[in-house]
C-alpha cells in the first residue's frame, strides 16, 4: 500500500510537535525517519499507525482518506524502542497473536509463526516467555510479531538503539536481508547518521517537527539541502565557518584564511556564505599540497579506537576533526587543521545549499 | 553479643505477639470448669466441645456464612467497578482527574460511623435491611477507593506500548483486557481482592447495623455467648480461632505480593 501524509500537523497544548508535513510513502520502499530525539519522529509514526489523530492534514491510504480510522482497523505493524512483547504469552503466542486475531486457521498460523520466528532465530525459544529471554532476543520476538503480520505499513521506531553493538550490527543485516523482500512501506526512525547510511533507501531528515529534505539517502547525505541537514546528516555534526566570496576567491575567519575557489566551488557569486566540512574531512596533518590550514586550539581529544575525535576552538567555533589513528594532543594545545577545498560545502545567508561536493565514488573513479 | 540483644528482643516481640493468639486457642480447647478454675497453660481435659458446637449449630455457622456471603460480594463488586476505573485514572488524562483521584481516596478518611445512619435510612426505605448486598454495598463506599487506588499503581506500571500493540495486532478492548492486561496485574488484583476482604471481614458497626436475622455476621452473633448464667467462655473463644482462620488462609495466598500491595503498587 502507499502512505501519503498532507499537511500534517500535531499540536499538544500550546506546543507543536509535527508542522505541516507532506509526504509520499511508496510500497516495496525503505525509508529512514532521520533526527535527533524529540525531533518528532515517534509522533511522526504515531501519526501514520493511527494510534494518533493528527490536529491539521490527512492521511491517505491508497489514495483512500484514513484520518481518523483507528488503529485496529489499518493494516499496519509496529516496533517500539522498548522490548514490547505480552508478557504473559510464550514466545510462540506472541508472534501468533496478530494472526490469530485475524482469524487464519491453526495450521496456518502455526506454519507463518514457525517460518517467521526461523527467519529471525527464535526457533528454539517458541516456549519461554518473554521475561526469560535477553534483551536482543525480546527484540527478535517484537520484530517476528510485526514481520508475521504482512502488514502494509511496517513501523520500525529506533527498534535496535537498545541493543548492545554486535547484536545491532548483526540484526541490521538481517533486517536489510527481510526487508528487501517485503511489498510493504518500511519506516525506520533512527538518530544515528551511520545507521541511516548502512539502511540505504530514502532518507527524510526530520528537526523540531519540520521535514527538511527527502530524498534518496546518499543524495541526501552528499547534497544536505541545508545547514540543518547537515548538522543532523553527520556524526559528529557538520562543521561550520562563515566567509566571504570576492573576486573568486573566498575568504574565511575574518579574511585571515584564503579558499581557492574551484571545481565545484567555482561557480558561486561574490557574497557571505557558511562553508561546511564534515569531521572525517579535516585532519590535524597536512595531505595534500592544496590542503588549507586553520590555526586552533584543542579543547578535547577523545580516542576511540582506531580513531581520534579532536574538539577544537578555530576562531571562537567549536569544531569536531575525526581523524584515522590514535593522536594524542595536549588540552590547550596550538595546532593546524587541514582540509581539502575539494571537501567544503557552502550555504547561502539562509541557510541553504549553494554548492556541495560531487560524489566521492564519482571522484575516486577520476582519480 | 549484639546479635544476642537482638534475638532477645525479636523473641520477646514474638511472645508479646503471639501469647494472645496462644491464649485463645488454649482456651478454644478447654471446657468451662478449667478456663474459669485454674489456670493452665496446656488444656488438661482436651475437648473438641466448643468447635462441634460451632459447626452443628445452625444458629453458629450461619454466622460465618453469612459473613463470608457479603465479604466476597463485596470482594466482586469493588473489583468489577474498581478494574475499569483504575484502567481509565492510569491511562487517559481528563479535567480534574487528579482531583477527582484525590477525592476517592478521601472517602477512606472518614469513619465509618459518620455513614452508619445515613445507610440505614437509605436501606430501609428500598427494604435493603437484612440482606446480603446490603451490607457489601456499604463496605464497597471504603473498599471501591482502596481497590482503585491500588489497581492503578498496578496498571501505571505496565507501559501504554503493551496497549496499544495489542490495537496493532487487531486486539478489541474487551478482549485486550481480558486476555492480555489482566493476566499482567494479577498480584495486583490478588493484593486488592485480599485488602478488600480483609475491611469487609473485619467491620463490625456497619455489618451488625444493617442487619438483624436473616445476614447477621458471625461477629455479631459471637455476642449471643452472653447469657443469664454468664459467659460461655470456650465457645467464644473457639469461634474467635475459626474467625481468624480465613483471614489467615488469604494471607498466605497473597503474602508475596504484600509488600508491592502495601506501597499500592508504586515501587
Amino acid at each position: 500500500m502507499s502512505l501519503a501524509l498532507e499537511n500534517v500537523g500535531k499540536t499538544v497544548g500550546h506546543e507543536t510537535h509535527i508542522a505541516d508535513i507532506d509526504l509520499t510513502m511508496e510500497p516495496g520502499r525503505f525509508y529512514v525517519l532521520l533526527g535527533p530525539t524529540l525531533a518528532g519522529k515517534t509522533t511522526l509514526m504515531r501519526l501514520m499507525a493511527g494510534l494518533d489523530r493528527p490536529t491539521s492534514g490527512r492521511v491517505l491510504v491508497d489514495g483512500g482518506d484514513v484520518t481518523g480510522t483507528p488503529v485496529r482497523k489499518r493494516n499496519v505493524a509496529m516496533v517500539y524502542q522498548q522490548f514490547i512483547n505480552y508478557p504473559s504469552f510464550t514466545v510462540y503466542d506472541n508472534i501468533a497473536s496478530p494472526l490469530r486475531r485475524a482469524g487464519l486457521s491453526r495450521d496456518e498460523v502455526d506454519r507463518r509463526v514457525r517460518e517467521s520466528a526461523e527467519t529471525l532465530k527464535l526457533g528454539n525459544l517458541l516456549d519461554r516467555l518473554p521475561g526469560e529471554l535477553s534483551g536482543g532476543q525480546q527484540q527478535r520476538t517484537a520484530l517476528a510479531r510485526a514481520l508475521v503480520k504482512d502488514a502494509g505499513l511496517l513501523l520500525l521506531d529506533e527498534p535496535l538503539v537498545n541493543l548492545d553493538y554486535k547484536l545491532r550490527e548483526e540484526l541490521r543485516v538481517e533486517l536489510r536481508q527481510i526487508f528487501s523482500r517485503r511489498s510493504a512501506v518500511v519506516v525506520y526512525a533512527t538518530t544515528e547518521p551511520s545507521e541511516a547510511l548502512i539502511m540505504g533507501g530514502d532518507t527524510v531528515v526530520l528537526s523540531e517537527g519540520r521535514l527538511l529534505q527527502h530524498g534518496a539517502t546518499h543524495d541526501v547525505y552528499h547534497h544536505p539541502a541545508s545547514m540543518q541537514v547537515g548538522r543532523s546528516f553527520s556524526d559528529p555534526p557538520m562543521n561550520f565557518i562563515p566567509g566571504e566570496v570576492v573576486g573568486g576567491e573566498a575568504w574565511l575567519g575574518g579574511g585571515r584564511i584564503r579558499l581557492p575557489l574551484s571545481g565545484h566551488l567555482a561557480e558561486i557569486a561574490p557574497g557571505r556564505y557558511s562553508f561546511g566540512v564534515r569531521a572525517n574531512h579535516l585532519g590535524v596533518v597536512r595531505n595534500r599540497q592544496d590542503d588549507i590550514a586553520f590555526a586552533a586550539s584543542v579543547e578535547l581529544s577523545e580516542i576511540s579506537g582506531s580513531e581520534t575525535f579532536v574538539h577544537v576552538d578555530v576562531d571562537g567555533t567549536a569544531w569536531v576533526v575525526q581523524e584515522e589513528g590514535v593522536h594524542s594532543l595536549g588540552l590547550g594545545e596550538n595546532i593546524e587543521v587541514f582540509v581539502n577545498p575539494r571537501n567544503v560545502y557552502a550555504f547561502d545567508a539562509n541557510g541553504w545549499l549553494v554548492a556541495s561536493p560531487p560524489r566521492p565514488g564519482a571522484r575516486e573513479a577520476a582519480e | 553479643m549484639k546479635v544476642r540483644k537482638r534475638t532477645l528482643a525479636l523473641g520477646l516481640y514474638f511472645v508479646f505477639l503471639l501469647l494472645p493468639l496462644y491464649w485463645l486457642v488454649n482456651m478454644s480447647l478447654k471446657p468451662n470448669e478449667e478456663i474459669l478454675g485454674e489456670l493452665t497453660l496446656l488444656p488438661q481435659n482436651v475437648t473438641f466441645e466448643n468447635y462441634v458446637t460451632i459447626f452443628t449449630n445452625a444458629d453458629w455457622y450461619t454466622g460465618y456464612l453469612n459473613s463470608i456471603t457479603y465479604v466476597s460480594l463485596n470482594t466482586i463488586i469493588s473489583l468489577a467497578v474498581a478494574l475499569p476505573a483504575a484502567y481509565a485514572f492510569s491511562r487517559y488524562s481528563f479535567v480534574g482527574d487528579k482531583h477527582f483521584f484525590f477525592w476517592l481516596l478521601t472517602n477512606r478518611m472518614a469513619p465509618p460511623a459518620v455513614f452508619l445512619l445515613p445507610f440505614f435510612q437509605l436501606y430501609s426505605t428500598f427494604g435493603l435491611i437484612d440482606t446480603h448486598i446490603a451490607v457489601a454495598l456499604a463496605h464497597c463506599l471504603f473498599n471501591v477507593p482502596l481497590a482503585v487506588w491500588i489497581l492503578e499503581g498496578f496498571m501505571r506500571g505496565v507501559p501504554r506500548e503493551i496497549d496499544e500493540t495489542a490495537y496493532i495486532d487487531g486486539y478489541s478492548f474487551p478482549l485486550f483486557f481480558a486476555t492480555v492486561f489482566l493476566p499482567l496485574i494479577r498480584a495486583g488484583i490478588g493484593v486488592t481482592a485480599f485488602f478488600c476482604f480483609m475491611f469487609s471481614w473485619v467491620e463490625l458497626l456497619l455489618a451488625r447495623t444493617l442487619t438483624t436475622v436473616e445476614a447477621k455476621p458471625i461477629a455479631a452473633t459471637m455476642t449471643r455467648t452472653v447469657s443469664a448464667a454468664g459467659i460461655d467462655w470456650g465457645l467464644l473463644a473457639a469461634a474467635g480461632v475459626l474467625t481468624i482462620v480465613p483471614g489467615a488462609l488469604v494471607i498466605w495466598f497473597v503474602r508475596n505480593y504484600m509488600a508491592k500491595g502495601f506501597a499500592l503498587g508504586r515501587v
